[in-house]
């Protein structure tokens, strides 16, 4: 018999269908993978083991712990469960801790809650628990308050209240999401071992094929509230029966076509960045001492020629998202020059002017923000017109974003709707006509792809190649996502702690990583391809 | 860096159609409505005509119980009660509605403009000196300014206005705030607008439901301000009749006519009511995430 | 926490300057001459200037102000001119009703308010939060002086448990104090109580939506449970702010207040101030009132870094 066995479980919210006979199982000791794009109904999922349903969800099916039905279970039943048998890992560490309290204070509060030990002794062993997860004493004692702590150190944490009384099942939600990818690799690494050592039973959700294929034993494949296919890992890869697991596996290490000869043929350069400096102050630290600052950008040099895609990866805080605002002249710099089309753009104390900004557009990572709710999309993709001294009018106006809309694949009459009547990956469709528009030399891709489903963002990437290519429009494409920048660009920038460490063709830079650090990077990332080589290769030697 | 699906932040449902239906679903929209139109009505209407003259001394007709003749009764001069409450919401809405424009004007450029210079020393000496508006409450502004010019309904309208504010201007400030960092105003600055123009095309417009849920706060607020002024001789001057002073002349009365402090009593509680219902039912509908109570 | 302490030490001293040049420049420069301001239209010359010169008005304005912030520091608002008596004799004799009839208001919308507020937000759209929604939306709309008549007329008037207004003096012991003060604590508590409760539940309501709360819950934590030990420390930091504001409120509804019940407190000298044209009184009371206002801010934000350990080093 299963740990954990989900029969038929059927779940709605106020009358509106989320889940569908979902099966799932479990054993003791292994890893399931719950893979998903969003609205899968995956959280809900876990949401419903733990039955911490939202208002107004009933369900129906059978949901056994240890043979043990939920549906039987009262409320006071399912307290005395959660944190005891069954723990749970959030996808936001950021925010899963309580300010206010002290990492120690609130891991002894799992052991507090559930036995009868004393607070002393609950201390002792959420200080075991913070080992546990490599927390040691020394730096981590049990009264410091989670603001002291980075992301992936506030997840350890939870992980460590999650097994702290090494319950028999663990549910991690998209419990690397919100992380970079090295700390992502310590984490599933970190998780990985608990499983083994304690024996339990730990439900990993996840949007990522790859994590899955490393990490877990089974996998289910959810879509639209129901688990369309579900199997022993390397044979549900082998036979991927179902057409959306197919499809999301192509999805998922989607290169799109491109005529990658373009690049010698057009060789003059469209962005020169030389030496750039971008110091941030920092906060006074007494009144008489002058505050000190930061340097997020280190005297940064870059190139990018005429059709030419380049991939600037780092992870959060080495200064990528910083050097992108200074090109586009959203911040001053404080030392050094960037050049557009062969012009000074801006360098110490001075900006672009209007005629300047036009050769640079931007698309950001947010589908839902980047757009002013109260106009249409007429309107808003019409806005850099504002950088034109004759902007077009009347019916050349509406020409120009007619062909704007339909090159990014919409249709003309698309410019009367709002905003909110388009999904996240039509918005970015029309944040790149927003930025096409005037024809500009350089298009900033800032994660422009990151928030996006996997299947969207294939289509997407497809889009931006076939733009590059027809336009010979330049991308500085920013990502934190390794294999979206494999697939897309021509050079690739490694940025770490405000410089850049390593520079060359893309393909060459995956293949011999010269820097220690892309090494790292690298290494750290989940690739599908080769995550499951290695699965095949045990499976053949075990 | 979440690479999740984002959660859609904006509340679009402002720019839906549909919205007079959510409006005419929302119970405390709809009886707040009712009460402010009844009080606007009876205002306007008194321009016109009102069941007795105000300003007449019937002292023959004093100190009546409410009756046919006069519903709410008369007072110690043997005026009718109700044509003063009726007079007296025209004060009322007139000094908050003018008390709040200050506000509003004044308050909601100001905070615009810190915001668009966030981290400046023009928004550290804006913000400052909101606060320190702010340790001057209505009523002791009122109290020093009457003391050197003389009690008014000028005076309570000055008040109630200077304290709106910063009320406005850090409201605006802190939407705005949390606009200048959303992609789209990024964009615009990309495209080459300065903040003026973004501050009036994007940040402005997507404000204003904000600034009228607590534009009608801050009205009832003003209602209650004019009418404690009032009472204790700061407000509204003779013969001019307003809520407040009619509470203060029944306070003397009080042993033997107890119905003169009843009715503008309720006329205030009905009239700041409505107004709160209003500003609450619309907080809901522009945003139904956000059932926050004040 | 030491810089933290410093720095807001800082902005308070700064706060007073600056409220001590408003009062200053409203009350003494805005009416050109205060000395003929004070006597009135038909004063004899002789008269004013020996005014003039008692108020010191021929030095120049930096001066004057000066001499008028020093005195302050020691303690010193000046001699009142109509009752020929220190003004720091008149506010001592005064304060001891209007400060204990704010804190007694203010003790008293809080003790309400907090059950009230944590009750309806732990029973959300229940029957019970409904109606409490109902009744603070009505207090809300009810003026406190309005409200303090109705007491009087039912409580003094009806019931006659207590006299409808007038202080015994301290002297007449704390009993006979504390139950002069009731009902007009009580008209002064109610509203501000309903604004208070209404801020409580939606902070809290807030604090309970977070993932922390969630994490609780997935600890093994009951609703309830979740509800103490996480949110609502968390929820008290808007809930201080509202208690700082209200305080301000309370004393410039102490000012009114008192009017109803006839106390001898800080509103009425100053109206009597205003109607003897007494500008140093009047001058003096508000200085106090305004001081009284910022201090209160001043140790509401000290309490959020006693609540919130991030602020104890992120501001410093």
């Amino acid at each position: 018999m299963a740990l954990l066995e989900i029969d038929k479980l059927s779940l709605s919210i106020r009358d509106i269908p989320i889940l569908r006979d979902v099966n799932l199982s479990v054993e003791a000791g292994q890893v399931l993978g719950v893979v998903g794009e969003s609205g899968s109904g995956k959280s809900i999922t876990a949401m419903a083991i733990m039955q911490l349903l939202p208002v107004g969800a009933q369900w129906t099916g059978s949901v056994r712990l240890d043979g043990r039905g939920l549906e039987d279970c009262s409320e006071k039943d399912m307290c005395g469960l959660r944190g005891n048998d069954i723990g749970m890992v959030f996808q936001e560490p950021m925010t899963a801790l309580n300010p206010v309290q002290t990492i120690g204070e609130q891991v002894a509060e799992t052991i507090l809650v559930h036995t009868g030990k004393s607070r002393r002794e609950a201390l002792q062993l959420a200080r075991q628990a913070l080992n546990r997860v490599d927390l040691p004493e020394e730096q981590f004692p049990l009264d410091r308050y989670p603001h002291d702590l980075s992301g992936g150190q506030r997840q350890r944490v939870v992980i460590a209240m999650a097994i702290a009384l090494r319950p028999k099942l663990l549910i991690a939600d998209e419990p690397t999401t919100a992380l970079d990818v090295t700390t992502q690799a310590q984490i599933l690494k970190l998780l990985k071992g608990l499983v083994e050592q304690d024996g339990m039973g730990l439900i990993l959700i996840t949007h990522d094929l790859a994590v899955v294929a490393e990490m877990a034993d089974h996998i289910a494949i959810m879509k639209d509230g129901e688990v369309v296919e579900a199997g022993e890992t390397l044979d549900l890869f082998r036979r991927m029966e179902h057409p959306y697991t197919k499809a999301l596996f192509k999805a998922s290490s989607h290169i799109p076509v491109r005529n990658a000869a373009h690049v010698a043929e057009r060789g003059q350069s469209v962005l020169e960045v030389s030496k750039v400096v971008r110091d941030y102050p920092l906060p006074r630290r007494s009144l008489f001492k002058a505050p000190g600052h930061f340097r997020a950008v280190d005297h940064v040099t870059l190139s990018i020629n005429r059709g030419e895609n380049v991939g600037l990866v780092g992870e959060s805080g080495c200064g990528k998202s910083t050097l992108t605002r200074a090109i586009l002249a959203l911040d001053s710099v404080q030392g050094g020059e960037i050049r557009l089309d062969g012009s000074l753009f801006s360098t110490r104390g001075s900006g672009p002017d209007r005629d300047m900004r036009r050769h640079v557009q931007v698309v950001f990572q947010d589908p839902y923000s980047s757009f002013n709710p109260r106009h249409r999309v007429g309107r808003l993709i019409s806005e850099p017109f504002f950088l034109l001294d004759n902007p077009p009018v009347g019916e050349e106006r509406q020409r120009r974003i007619d062909t704007a809309l339909e090159n990014v694949g919409l249709e003309a009459a698309d410019a009367q709707k709002y905003i909110h009547e388009f999904s996240g990956g039509q918005r970015q469709r029309i944040a790149i006509a927003r930025a096409l528009i005037i024809e500009p030399s350089l298009i900033v891709l800032d994660e422009a792809v990151s928030a996006l489903d996997v299947s969207i963002r294939a289509q997407i990437l497809d889009l931006l190649a076939e733009l590059s290519d027809r336009l010979a429009i330049s991308y500085l494409f920013i990502s934190h996502d390794l294999s979206v920048v494999r697939a897309i660009t021509d050079r690739v920038l490694v940025m770490k702690s405000g410089q850049i460490v390593e520079e060359g063709p893309t393909e060459e830079v995956f293949l011999n990583p010269r820097h220690s650090y892309t090494r790292e990077l690298l290494a750290a990332t989940p690739i599908l391809d080769e995550a499951l080589k290695a699965r095949e290769a045990r499976a053949q030697t075990g | 860096m979440s690479e999740s699906p984002v959660v859609p932040k904006q509340n679009d449902a402002a720019t839906r159609p549909g919205l007079i239906r959510v409006a005419l679903q929302s119970p405390s929209f709809m009886i707040g409505i009712v009460l402010t139109l009844c009080f606007t009505l009876a205002a306007l209407v008194s321009f016109v005509w009102t069941p007795f003259d105000v300003t007449q001394l019937v002292i023959s007709d004093k100190l009546k119980t409410p009756s046919g003749l006069h519903w709410f009764g008369t007072d110690n001069f043997g005026r009718d009660i109700f044509s003063m409450v009726m007079v007296g919401a025209r004060t009322s809405i007139a000094v908050a509605l003018i008390a709040v424009s200050i506000g509003i004007c004044a308050g909601v450029p100001l905070g615009l403009l810190a915001a668009a210079r966030h981290g400046s020393l023009l928004d550290e000496v804006i913000m400052r000196t909101n606060d320190l508006v702010f340790a001057f409450p209505a009523l002791l502004m009122a109290i020093m300014i009457t003391a050197v010019f003389g009690p008014g309904a000028i005076n309570a309208i000055i008040a109630i206005g200077i304290f709106n504010i910063p009320v406005f201007a850090r409201l605006a400030r802190g939407a705005a705030l949390s606009l200048w960092t959303r992609d789209y105003v990024l964009a615009a600055r990309v495209s080459g607008k300065g903040p003026a123009r973004i501050s009036a095309e994007h940040i402005l417009p997507n404000i204003t439901n904000l600034l009228i849920v607590q534009g009608t706060i801050q009205f009832s607020l003003g209602i209650l301000a004019e009418a404690g002024l009032a009472y204790v001789g700061l407000g509204t001057q003779p013969p001019l009749p307003s809520w407040g002073r009619m509470l203060s002349d029944a306070q003397t009365m009080i042993y033997i006519a107890p119905h003169m402090a009843i009715f503008p009593g309720l006329a205030i509680v009905f009239t700041v009511l409505g107004l709160n219902l209003m500003g609450d039912g619309m907080r809901d509908i522009f945003d139904p995430k956000l059932r926050r109570a004040r | 926490m030491l810089p933290f302490l410093i720095k807001r030490l800082v902005s308070l001293c700064l706060s007073l300057v600056a409220a001590s040049l408003v009062i200053f420049f409203v009350i003494e420069v805005v009416p050109g001459d205060p000395a003929s301001f004070m006597l009135g239209m038909n004063a004899e010359p002789d008269t004013v200037a020996a005014l003039r010169d008692s108020l010191g008005l021929n030095a120049s304005i930096p001066l004057r102000y000066w001499q008028w912030v020093s005195g302050l520091l020691q303690g010193e608002f000046g001699t009142s001119y109509t009752y020929k008596v220190p003004v720091r004799e008149l506010i001592a004799d005064r304060i001891w009703v209007s400060l204990p009839l704010a804190a007694l208001a203010l003790l008293l919308s809080t003790l309400i308010a907090f059950p009230v507020g944590v009750i309806a937000a732990a029973r959300r759209n229940s029957p019970t939060d409904v109606s409490i929604m109902g009744v603070t939306q009505l207090g809300i709309a009810v003026p406190n002086f309005w409200f303090a008549m109705l007491l009087v007329m039912f409580f003094a008037i009806t019931l006659r448990w207590f006299s409808a207004g007038g202080f015994p003096g301290w002297d007449a012991g704390l009993f006979a104090g504390l139950k002069a003060l009731t009902l007009p604590a009580v008209a002064l508590a109610l509203p501000q109580a309903s604004i208070l409760a209404r801020v409580m539940r939606s902070s809290l309501l807030d604090t309970l939506g977070e993932d922390f709360v969630r994490t609780a819950r997935a600890k093994g934590l009951s609703q309830r449970q979740a509800l103490w030990r996480h949110a609502l420390r968390n929820a008290l930091i808007p809930v201080l702010t509202i208690i700082g504001l209200q305080f301000s409120f309370l004393l410039a509804g102490a000012i009114i207040i008192e009017n109803v019940f006839f106390l001898p407190g800080l509103g009425r000298l100053v109206f009597q101030g205003i109607t003897q044209r007494d500008l140093i009184v009047v001058k003096s009371v508000i200085f106090l009132l305004v001081f009284a206002v910022i201090l209160v801010t001043f140790i509401v934000d000290m309490t959020y870094a006693i609540v919130d350990p991030r602020l104890r080093r992120a501001r410093a």
